[in-house]
C-alpha cells in the first residue's frame, strides 16, 4: 500500500472517532473495564498459581524408621527409597536430630525423653514431580524397617481445586467481558459506516478496493482497543508494584512470595494491549463484514 | 461492448425483473432505456455494472463475462464504467473539485494525475469557474454536472445514467444531454434509462423498451412511445 493511502486512512479513521464522540467514548470504557478486570483476574491467578507451584515443591514425605532398626537396616531401607522411580532426594536425619526438632518446637521439658529416645531415624523424601507423592508415600509405607509415612495428604490437591475453579469461573467472566466490549466497539463502527453511508456508496461505485473502504473502520477498531487499554495497562503497573512494595517484606515464609513486578507486570501489560487491538479489530470485522458486502 | 445472453432475473421476493433478455450494444452507441416504472429497467443497467447479478444467462462488458468475475475483480470492472443518478450522490461536505477527485482518490491515483483529470473533466462539463463551491450552492443541473464530471473522470469506456434528467426542468436537462452528446462523440458508450419524451424524440438514438422484464422494442432512431 502506498504511504499517501495509509496516511488517508489514518485521517478517516481519527475524524471518526470525534465524530461519534459518545458512542468512542462509551467503547473506551467498556474495553478499560473488561481490561482492568482481566488484568487483575491475571495477576491474581499467576500469583496463586506460583503459590500452589511453591507449597506443591514443597512437598515431602516424612518417613520414620522402625525406632528398633539398626544403622544398617536404616541405611539399607534408605537405599531403598533412593532407588524408587521418580524419587529426586532422601535426606537422612539420625534419631537424636530428630528429637531435637521436637524439643525446640515443643518445649525443654521434653529433653527428658533424651535418656530413652522413643523416635526412629527418619528420611525426608521428595518427588522430582510432586504429584508422585502419595504413590510414593505408599510403596515406601510396604518396606519392612518402615514404621510411618507423613505427608500432606489432600492438602496440595485441595489447593489445586481451589485454583481450579476460581480460573474456569475467571474465564467465563472474562470471556463475557470481552464479548460485551467487542460488542460495543462493532456497534461503534456501525455508526461511524452508517454515517459514512453515502461516500462508502461513491467509492464502491467507483472501484475502490473493498480492502480500501475496509481498513479505516478496523483502524478505528485498533485505536479503540488501544485507547481502551491505557488505564488498565497504567493502574495495574502502578498498583502491583505498590502491593508488591507493601507485601513482599511481610510475607517473610517461602512458600508465599509474590512474583517480582519485572518483567512480569511488563508481560501483563503486553498481553493487555495486544488483547484491546484485537478487541477492536474483532469489533470492526463483526459490523465491517456485514455492511460491506458487494 | 455490451452483449446479454438470455439473461433471467428473479429476486428473493419472487418478483422477476429480467425475464430472457438478450441484446447486443456496440462500442460508442447511445442507447435509450425507455418503460414504464417497474418493468426491469434499473434491473437491466444495475446488471451491467455488476450492482445486481442475473439468476441464469451471461453478460458480457468489453468482452469479460460478468459471471466469472470474483468479488475482489468487481472494483477493477467499476473502473471502466461510469455511473450517473438521478439524484446526483455529491458528497455535501466536499467542494466541486473534491467531489470528483474523490473518485481518483480511492482509486489511488497520483495526485498529479488527479489534479490534471480533474482540472480538464471540470472544464468539459462548464463548470471550471465554480470548483471550489460546495453542491448546496448549486443549482440541480450544476450537481448533475458534477455528477457526470464525476462518472467519466477515470475516462471509461461506458456510461451508465439512471434518470440523469429526472430532476431536472427542460431546459437544464438539454444542458445535460449536451454533455452526454459530447462524450459519447468521444467514442464512450452511453445507456441511458430515462422517462423524458421530449428528450429521446429530440435527440434521436437507439431506444430499448423494457417492459415485464422483457426488451419488446429495439429500435434504432427510436420513439419514446409505450402506454403508460
Amino acid at each position: 500500500m502506498k504511504a499517501r493511502t495509509l496516511g488517508r486512512h489514518f485521517r478517516e479513521s481519527f475524524k471518526s472517532l470525534g465524530r461519534n464522540g459518545w458512542m468512542t467514548f462509551a467503547s473506551i470504557s467498556a474495553v478499560a473495564v473488561t481490561l482492568l478486570l482481566v488484568g487483575s483476574f491475571i495477576v491474581m491467578m499467576m500469583n496463586l498459581n506460583k503459590m500452589a507451584d511453591n507449597i506443591e515443591n514443597d512437598v515431602e514425605i516424612k518417613v520414620v524408621a522402625d525406632a528398633a532398626a539398626s544403622d544398617a537396616a536404616v541405611k539399607e531401607l534408605q537405599e531403598k527409597v533412593e532407588s524408587i522411580d521418580g524419587v529426586a532426594s532422601v535426606e537422612y536425619a539420625s534419631r537424636e536430630e530428630e528429637l531435637d526438632k521436637v524439643i525446640k518446637q515443643y518445649g525443654k521439658e521434653l529433653a527428658l525423653y533424651k535418656q530413652s529416645n522413643p523416635l526412629g531415624d527418619a528420611l525426608y523424601v521428595k518427588a522430582a514431580d510432586p504429584h508422585n507423592t502419595a504413590e510414593i508415600a505408599k510403596e515406601i509405607d510396604t518396606y519392612e524397617y518402615t514404621a510411618e509415612v507423613v505427608y500432606g495428604a489432600g492438602k496440595v490437591e485441595k489447593l489445586f481445586n481451589v485454583v481450579k475453579i476460581s480460573r474456569n469461573v475467571g474465564l467465563i467472566l472474562i470471556l463475557a467481558l470481552l464479548f460485551t466490549a467487542m460488542f460495543l466497539i462493532s456497534n461503534t463502527i456501525r455508526l461511524t459506516i452508517i454515517a459514512r453511508g453515502r461516500e462508502i456508496e461513491i467509492m464502491k461505485l467507483v472501484g475502490a478496493t473493498n480492502s480500501f473502504v475496509r481498513i479505516p473502520f478496523i483502524l478505528e477498531g485498533i485505536w479503540l482497543g488501544i485507547l481502551g487499554s491505557i488505564i488498565p495497562i497504567t493502574a495495574i503497573s502502578i498498583a502491583y508494584q505498590q502491593i508488591y512494595a507493601y507485601w513482599q517484606p511481610k510475607l517473610v515464609n517461602e512458600m508465599f512470595q509474590l512474583l517480582k513486578p519485572m518483567p512480569f507486570i511488563l508481560q501483563v501489560d503486553g498481553l493487555l494491549l495486544f488483547m484491546g487491538v484485537f478487541i477492536g479489530v474483532w469489533g470492526s470485522l463483526m459490523s465491517v463484514r456485514k455492511f460491506l458486502k458487494v | 461492448m455490451i452483449k446479454m445472453n438470455d439473461v433471467y432475473k428473479k429476486y428473493s421476493n419472487g418478483v422477476v425483473a429480467a425475464n430472457g433478455i438478450t441484446i447486443d450494444i456496440d462500442r460508442g452507441e447511445f442507447v435509450y432505456v425507455v418503460g414504464p416504472s417497474g418493468a426491469g429497467k434499473s434491473t437491466f443497467i444495475k446488471m451491467m455494472y455488476r450492482e445486481e447479478s442475473p439468476t441464469s444467462g451471461q453478460i458480457f462488458i468489453d468482452g469479460t463475462d460478468l459471471g466469472s468475475l470474483k468479488n475482489k475483480q468487481i472494483p477493477y470492472l467499476r473502473r471502466q464504467i461510469g455511473v450517473v443518478f438521478q439524484d446526483f450522490k455529491l458528497l455535501p461536505k466536499l467542494s466541486v473539485y473534491e467531489n470528483v477527485a474523490f473518485a481518483l482518490e480511492v482509486i489511488e491515483e497520483t495526485p498529479a494525475e488527479i489534479r490534471k483529470k480533474v482540472t480538464d473533466v471540470l472544464a468539459l462539463v462548464g463548470l471550471s469557474q465554480k470548483a471550489r463551491m460546495f453542491p448546496n450552492e448549486l443549482s440541480g443541473g450544476e450537481q448533475q454536472r458534477v455528477s457526470i464530471a464525476r462518472s467519466i473522470v477515470n475516462e471509461p469506456k461506458l456510461v451508465i445514467a439512471d434518470e440523469p434528467t429526472g430532476n431536472l426542468d427542460p431546459d437544464t436537462s438539454l444542458g445535460i444531454m449536451n454533455i452526454f452528446e459530447k462524450i459519447n462523440n468521444r467514442g464512450t458508450t452511453i445507456i441511458m434509462a430515462t422517462h423524458n419524451k421530449d428528450i429521446v424524440n429530440k435527440i434521436r438514438h437507439r431506444v430499448l423498451l423494457v417492459e415485464g422484464g422483457m426488451i419488446t422494442r429495439d429500435e434504432y432512431e427510436g420513439e419514446y412511445s409505450y402506454e403508460g
